[in-house]
C-alpha cells in the first residue's frame, strides 16, 4: 500500500489550488494521503487542506523559517520526514518545480516530473519535447518516488473532508545561505499570457488595432489573459509579445477563446495543451474548428457583446 | 558607418550545396596551403538543400574515392525505373527516355548529403561558416570582386539597431566563388553588373515542390524510381513528378511546374498536391505521415541560357550559373564537376580567367548542348514537344538548330488575354491542407522582427495595375503563402493592401523569377533564417 | 571568482519532434542540434557577469559524447574562456548530472553555476535543483535578473504569483529564465578563436560518479490529437455551454 506524502502549496494563509489537484494524482496512484504544511503559522492552511476529500491526515510544521518559502530551507525538513513514505508529490508549479528536485536529491533519487497520468502505484505518463512526445516512466521498487504533478492534466479534488491536523515540530537544520527579500506580483489588469487560466485572444479577423480594444474588453471582463494571432501581430494590431504559436507563446489555459482567428498549424501548435478551445469565425470552413472544443460560426463584432451581456 | 572587421582567405565560397563544396573540397586537395572558407545562410549544411535527387555518382568517384564505403545517409542505388503519362484517373507506362535510364544511380537525400560531405571538407582544412549569409558583394577599387560581406545581425523590423546588433564582416580573397544555387541573389547582381547574360538567351525556371513521407510499412520499394508527366498539367503547362521509393518505409515525392506557364490563375503548390491525390498515387501515402516539405526554384535553360561565368574576382559555378540538365533532371553532377573544374583552373592559373571557356570546351557544357532543344522544344505544348524530345534524343542534339528561351516572367498572360483551362481539380484527401501547413513541414524559422526580406520596389502597382491585369499571381506562385492580398479596415476602409508574411518564406526563389513586373526582389533575410529541411 | 555553465546538447527548438513509429524514442534523423537555449541565456549572463567585472573566467562544461564538443565551441566562441567535455556514451539522468557537475565544482571552485531552469528535450527542470542540494549551496531557479555583489548575488525570480526576490550567498546555483537576456550572437572571427580556447575532455569514470536510482523510461508515444467538438449557434448557447462546464 502506497503512502503518500503531498506538500501544500499556500501563501501563508490560503492554500492554492494546485494541492488539491496534487490529491486527484495521489486518489489515482492510490494509497493514504497525507498533506504537509510548512508556515510560519500554517493553522488556517492546514484546516483548508483538511477539507480535501480523500485526504487522510495533515501534518503541519510551524516555524518562523517557513514565514516565506525558500527551497534550501524546506527540503531538509521534507527529507526529514520522507522516510514514512513511499510517494511525495508537489504541484509542478514554479514553487513544486523549485523544491521537489532539491528534495529528490537530498533523498538520491531521480525526481518524476510532470505526472500526466497514472498508470499503477509506480508508474506514470509525463510529457517530454515540450508535449510532442509522452513517455511512460516507471520507479524502481526501493526507491521513494519524489515527483511533480502537471497541472494541467489533473482537475482539483473536491472539499467536504475533515481529515486530522497533527502538529509536529521542525527537526532539519535550517541553513542560512538563502534569504527572502520579497515579491512583487506583476502590474496591469489582466494576468500574464503565459501563465493565465483563462486566454482571449484575436486575429486578423478583428481588423484593426481599434478593434482589438474588444477583446481586451472582454478579457477584463473574464478575468482572462490576451493572446493574439500572428496574422495580428503583423498587421501591427497588438504588439509581438502577445503571439500565440509556434513562434510566440506555448499556453495552456484552461480555456482559450479564439476570436477571428482562422488556426493555421502554426497557431494550433501553441495551444494544444488548452484545456478547452472555443473558436468563434465567420469562416465555418476556418481549420481552427477542426481542434475547437466548441465553435460558434458568426461575426465576432455582434457576438462578443452578446457574449458580454449573457455572463 | 564604422569600418567592418575584415577576415581574408585565399578562396572565398558562397554556398555549402555540391557545387560549392566540391569546388572547397578540390581546392584543398589540390593545394592544402590555400585557405578557404564557405559561406552558408542557412542554419546548418544543407538544411536549405532540397533536390529530388537521383545522382550520377561519377563526380563523386573522382572528388572522394571509397565514398562507397561511406556512404551518406539516406543512399541506395536506384533498382528500378519507370515512366509514366497520367489521365485524371489512370496512367499509361512511357518507354523511359534514355537520360531518364537510372542504371547505376544513386537516390539521395542532398541536404543529407551536403552535411555528410561538409565534415569532409573541414577535415581537409576548409571553414565552413553555417548560419552567415553574404548579403553583399565587396567590390575592390577596381570594380573588381574583391569578397563578400556578411549580412548584419540584429536589426529590427524598422531598421533600428536592437540591443543584439552585431555588424556583419567581410570577408576578402583574391578569388570568389558563388556556388548560391537557382537564382541567387548576388549572383542576380553579378550577372547585371559584369552584363554576363548579353550573348546569352534568358535563363528559365521552373518551380520544385518536395515532401518526404513516412508510409505504411509495405508501400515503399527502396530503390525504386517513378516520374510522370500528364495530369494535373494542361498540355501547354509544363511540368512532372518524381516518387523515389527510400528505405525505411520512407517515400519522397516531388512536383516540378515550368515557370513559363502562361495561365495567371495556375497554383503550382495545388498542383503538386493533385498529383499527389491522384487515385494510383495517393495509396502509397494513405495512413502515413508527412516528415518534411519544401520547395526551390531550379534552372531550367542549359546551354543558351548560360551566362559567362568568369568576372574579374570571381566565378560563379553550378545551379546558380545553370549547368542543370533538364531530360535528365539532374544537377548535382554537374553541379559538382563545374566547382571541381573551377577548382583544378584556379590550380593552374593565377586567377580566374579562362574559366568560363574551359567550362564550355568541358563535357559540362558537351551534356547540355546535346540536350538544348528539348525543353524549349515544350513550348508548343505537350504533345509536339515530346515529338522533338523523340526527334532531338535520337539525333543526339546534333539538330542545326537552337531553340530560343524566353524570360518566365514575359510569358504570364494578362487575365483578359487568357482564359484558363478546366482543370477539374478534384477534392484532396492527403495532407497538408493548404500551404501554411506545408510551411509547417518545412520548420521555417525566421526572427520577426527584421526588416522584410522580399523587397517590393512599388506596392500601387500590385494593388491597382497588377490587381486588374494578372490578379495577383504571387498569392498562388509562391508555394509558402508569403503574398496575400488582404482588404482594409477601419480608416481605409475597402481598400486593398499587400500583406508580406515574409516569415514564412522557403527561400525558393520563385517571386524573384516569376513576377510579371519584376519588381519583388529577394534578399538574404538574417543569417540562420529560413528553412531547416530534414532529409530533403 | 570562476562561472561554470552547463550546456547541454539538444534537439534545436525549431525542430518538429516526432515519436518513432516503434515507440523506442523521438526521431531525430538529420535534426539540427544546438546548445539549450536557456543553457545559452545561462551563458549569456556568466559572460556579462565577466565584462562587468564581476568574474575573472567563465568555464562551459557539458557531458555527453564528442558531438557535444560542437555545442561546447559554439560557447567558447561566444565568449567562455575554456571549456570541459565529461566524455560518456550513457545518457544521465538528472541526478548523475548533477553528481557530475558537483564532481566539476569541487575541482574549479566556481562562486556561480549557471545551467538553464530546464533543458527543451527532458523537460526535467531538476538539474540545478539537484547540484544546488548535493553542494549544499543556495538555489536561485528560474532567474531573470541577477545582480552580483562582492559575496552574494541578487536574484529575481519568475515564478506562478510574479517576480521574487531573494538574495544568496556564493558560491552558488542559478538556473536561469527566458526573459533573463538575450543571447549574443557569434561573430565570424571568434569562431575562428574558439578553436585555438582549451578544451579539456575528462572520461566520466574518472569522476567516480554513480549513475544509480535511474528512473525507467519504457515507451514513447505521440500526444493525443484533440477531437472534434461541438458546434453552438448562438452566443448565449456558448455562454451557457461553457458555464456547464465549469468554465465560466
Amino acid at each position: 500500500m502506497s503512502k503518500i506524502l503531498i506538500i501544500a502549496e499556500h501563501n501563508g494563509t490560503e492554500l492554492n489550488n494546485a494541492t488539491a489537484k496534487c490529491v486527484s494524482c495521489a486518489a489515482a496512484t492510490e494509497g493514504s494521503i497525507h498533506i504537509l504544511v510548512l508556515a510560519a503559522d500554517g493553522a488556517a492552511v492546514a484546516a483548508q487542506a483538511a477539507g480535501i476529500a480523500g485526504v487522510e491526515e495533515v501534518i503541519s510544521i510551524n516555524h518562523a523559517n517557513f514565514a516565506q518559502v525558500l527551497a534550501a530551507t524546506q527540503a531538509p525538513e521534507i527529507a526529514a520526514i520522507a522516510a514514512d513514505y513511499s510517494h511525495i508529490y508537489g504541484p509542478s508549479s514554479t514553487f513544486g518545480r523549485d523544491l521537489m528536485p532539491r528534495v529528490a536529491a537530498l533523498l538520491g533519487v531521480n525526481q518524476v516530473a510532470d505526472i500526466m497520468s497514472v498508470k499503477g502505484p509506480r508508474s506514470f505518463q509525463r510529457p517530454v519535447y515540450a508535449g510532442n512526445a509522452i513517455i511512460d516512466v516507471s520507479v524502481p521498487e526501493g526507491m521513494t518516488i519524489v515527483a511533480t504533478i502537471r497541472m494541467a492534466s489533473w482537475a482539483a479534488a473536491e472539499g467536504g473532508n475533515s481529515a486530522a491536523v497533527s502538529k509536529r515540530e521542525a527537526s532539519a537544520e535550517t541553513p542560512t545561505h538563502s534569504r527572502y527579500i520579497g515579491l512583487k506580483t506583476e502590474g496591469g489588469d489582466l494576468p500574464d499570457l503565459q501563465s493565465a487560466n483563462r486566454v482571449i485572444a484575436g486575429g486578423r479577423g478583428l481588423g484593426s488595432e481599434e478593434n482589438f480594444q474588444l477583446i481586451y474588453q472582454l478579457a477584463s471582463k473574464l478575468g482572462a489573459g490576451v493572446g493574439a494571432s500572428r496574422a495580428a501581430v503583423d498587421a501591427g494590431y497588438v504588439p509581438n509579445d502577445m503571439q500565440v504559436g509556434q513562434t510566440g507563446k506555448i499556453i495552456s489555459p484552461d480555456l482559450y477563446m479564439a476570436f477571428g482567428i482562422s488556426g493555421a498549424i502554426q497557431h494550433v501548435t501553441g495551444i494544444k495543451d488548452a484545456g478547452t478551445i472555443v473558436a468563434i469565425n465567420k469562416d465555418a470552413e476556418a481549420p481552427i474548428f477542426e481542434v475547437a472544443d466548441i465553435g460558434l460560426v458568426g461575426d465576432l463584432f455582434s457576438i462578443i457583446p452578446e457574449i458580454e451581456a449573457a455572463i | 558607418m564604422s569600418e567592418r572587421e575584415v577576415m581574408e582567405y585565399d578562396v572565398v565560397v558562397v554556398g555549402a550545396g555540391p557545387a560549392g563544396l566540391a569546388c572547397a573540397i578540390r581546392l584543398k586537395q589540390l593545394d592544402s596551403e590555400r585557405s578557404v572558407c564557405i559561406i552558408e545562410k542557412a542554419s546548418e549544411i544543407g538544411a536549405q538543400i532540397l533536390s529530388g535527387a537521383v545522382i550520377e555518382p561519377q563526380p563523386l568517384d573522382d572528388l572522394l574515392p571509397g565514398w562507397r564505403d561511406n556512404m551518406p545517409p539516406h543512399c541506395i542505388p536506384v533498382t528500378e525505373d519507370a515512366f509514366l503519362m497520367l489521365g485524371k484517373t489512370g496512367s499509361k507506362k512511357l518507354p523511359t527516355p534514355p537520360q531518364s535510364n537510372n542504371h547505376g544511380n544513386f537516390i539521395v537525400s542532398l541536404g543529407a548529403m551536403c552535411a555528410w560531405m561538409a565534415p569532409q571538407a573541414e577535415d581537409l582544412g576548409v571553414d565552413i561558416f553555417p548560419g552567415y549569409a553574404a548579403a553583399g558583394i565587396h567590390y575592390r577599387q577596381d570594380g573588381s570582386v574583391g569578397g563578400v560581406i556578411i549580412g548584419d545581425m540584429g536589426i529590427a523590423a524598422d531598421g533600428s539597431q536592437k540591443s543584439s546588433y552585431m555588424e556583419g564582416i567581410e570577408i576578402h580573397a583574391p578569388m570568389t566563388i558563388f556556388s548560391e544555387g537557382c537564382r541567387g541573389h548576388l549572383s542576380k547582381q553579378l550577372i547585371k553588373k559584369f552584363d554576363l547574360d548579353k550573348d546569352c538567351d534568358p535563363q528559365t525556371y521552373g518551380i520544385g515542390t518536395k515532401e518526404l513521407w513516412q508510409v505504411k510499412p509495405g508501400k515503399s520499394q527502396p530503390g525504386r524510381v517513378q516520374h510522370s508527366i500528364g495530369w494535373p498539367m494542361d498540355s501547354h503547362t509544363y511540368g512532372g513528378s518524381f516518387i523515389y521509393h527510400l528505405e525505411n518505409d520512407r517515400i519522397a515525392i516531388g512536383f516540378v511546374t515550368g515557370l513559363d506557364y502562361p495561365d495567371p490563375n495556375f497554383q503550382p503548390w495545388e498542383a503538386f498536391q493533385q498529383f499527389k491525390n491522384h487515385p494510383e498515387i495517393k495509396t502509397l501515402f494513405e495512413g502515413g505521415e508527412i516528415l518534411s516539405a519544401g520547395a526551390r526554384a531550379i534552372v531550367e535553360g542549359g546551354y543558351q541560357s548560360l551566362p559567362k561565368t568568369e568576372m574579374p574576382g570571381a566565378l560563379l559555378i553550378g545551379d546558380g550559373a545553370g549547368t542543370l540538365n533538364v531530360p535528365k533532371i539532374k544537377g548535382v553532377h554537374q553541379a559538382m564537376r563545374g566547382g571541381m573544374l573551377a577548382a583544378e583552373h584556379l590550380g593552374q592559373h593565377a586567377d580566374g580567367k579562362g574559366y568560363d571557356k574551359a567550362l564550355r570546351d568541358s563535357p559540362i557544357m558537351a551534356e547540355l548542348k546535346k540536350v538544348r532543344n528539348i525543353r524549349p522544344g515544350f513550348h508548343k505544348g505537350l504533345w509536339l514537344g515530346l515529338i522533338n524530345a523523340g526527334w532531338e534524343t535520337i539525333t543526339g542534339g546534333y539538330s542545326p538548330w537552337t531553340l530560343k528561351n524566353h524570360a518566365d516572367h514575359t510569358a504570364l498572360k494578362r487575365l483578359e488575354d487568357y482564359q484558363s483551362p478546366e482543370r477539374n481539380w478534384i477534392d484532396r484527401e492527403l495532407p497538408p491542407r493548404d500551404r501554411l501547413a506545408s510551411v509547417y513541414f518545412s520548420t521555417t524559422a525566421h526572427e520577426e522582427d527584421q526588416p522584410v526580406h522580399l523587397q517590393v520596389a512599388d506596392t500601387d502597382i500590385c494593388i491597382n495595375q497588377c490587381t486588374v491585369e494578372y490578379g495577383n499571381p504571387c498569392t498562388r506562385f509562391c508555394p509558402a503563402h508569403v503574398y496575400e492580398i488582404v482588404e482594409e479596415d477601419g480608416e481605409m476602409e475597402g481598400g486593398k493592401r499587400l500583406q508580406i508574411n515574409a516569415a514564412n518564406c522557403v527561400h525558393c526563389k520563385t517571386c524573384d523569377i516569376k513576377d510579371p513586373y519584376q519588381i519583388i526582389n529577394w534578399v538574404t533575410p538574417e543569417g540562420g533564417s529560413g528553412p531547416n529541411y530534414q532529409n530533403l | 571568482m570562476k562561472i561554470l555553465v552547463g550546456i547541454k546538447r539538444v534537439v534545436d527548438y525549431n525542430v518538429r519532434v516526432r515519436v518513432k513509429p516503434d515507440g523506442s524514442g523521438v526521431d531525430l534523423d538529420g535534426a539540427k542540434m544546438s546548445i539549450n537555449p536557456f543553457d545559452e541565456i545561462a551563458l549569456e549572463e556568466a559572460l556579462r557577469l565577466r565584462e562587468a567585472g564581476k568574474a575573472a573566467e567563465v568555464i562551459v562544461v557539458s557531458i555527453g559524447p564528442n558531438a557535444c564538443q560542437q555545442q561546447l565551441r559554439t560557447g567558447l566562441a561566444m565568449g567562455a574562456d575554456r571549456a570541459i567535455q565529461v566524455d560518456t556514451e550513457e545518457r544521465l539522468q538528472p541526478l548523475a548530472v548533477a553528481r557530475t557537475f558537483l564532481a566539476i565544482a569541487e575541482k574549479e571552485q566556481p562562486g556561480l553555476f549557471i545551467v538553464g531552469k530546464q533543458a527543451i528535450d527532458d523537460d526535467n527542470s531538476q538539474t540545478g535543483q539537484m547540484l544546488a542540494a548535493l553542494w549544499n549551496r543556495p538555489q536561485a531557479t528560474f532567474a531573470s535578473e541577477v545582480q552580483v555583489e562582492g559575496d552574494t548575488a541578487t536574484v529575481t525570480r519568475e515564478v506562478d504569483a510574479g517576480l521574487e526576490t531573494i538574495e544568496i550567498d556564493l558560491p552558488a546555483v542559478i538556473t536561469t529564465d527566458l526573459r533573463l537576456n538575450e543571447p549574443r550572437f557569434v561573430k565570424l572571427p571568434d569562431i575562428m578563436k574558439a578553436k585555438r580556447k582549451p578544451l579539456e575532455v575528462i572520461p566520466l569514470s574518472d569522476l567516480g560518479v554513480a549513475n544509480d536510482n535511474t528512473l525507467e523510461i519504457e515507451h514513447f508515444a505521440p500526444p493525443a490529437t484533440r477531437e472534434k467538438g461541438i458546434m453552438v449557434d448562438s452566443a448565449e448557447a456558448l455562454v451557457t455551454e461553457l458555464k456547464n462546464r465549469g468554465l465560466l
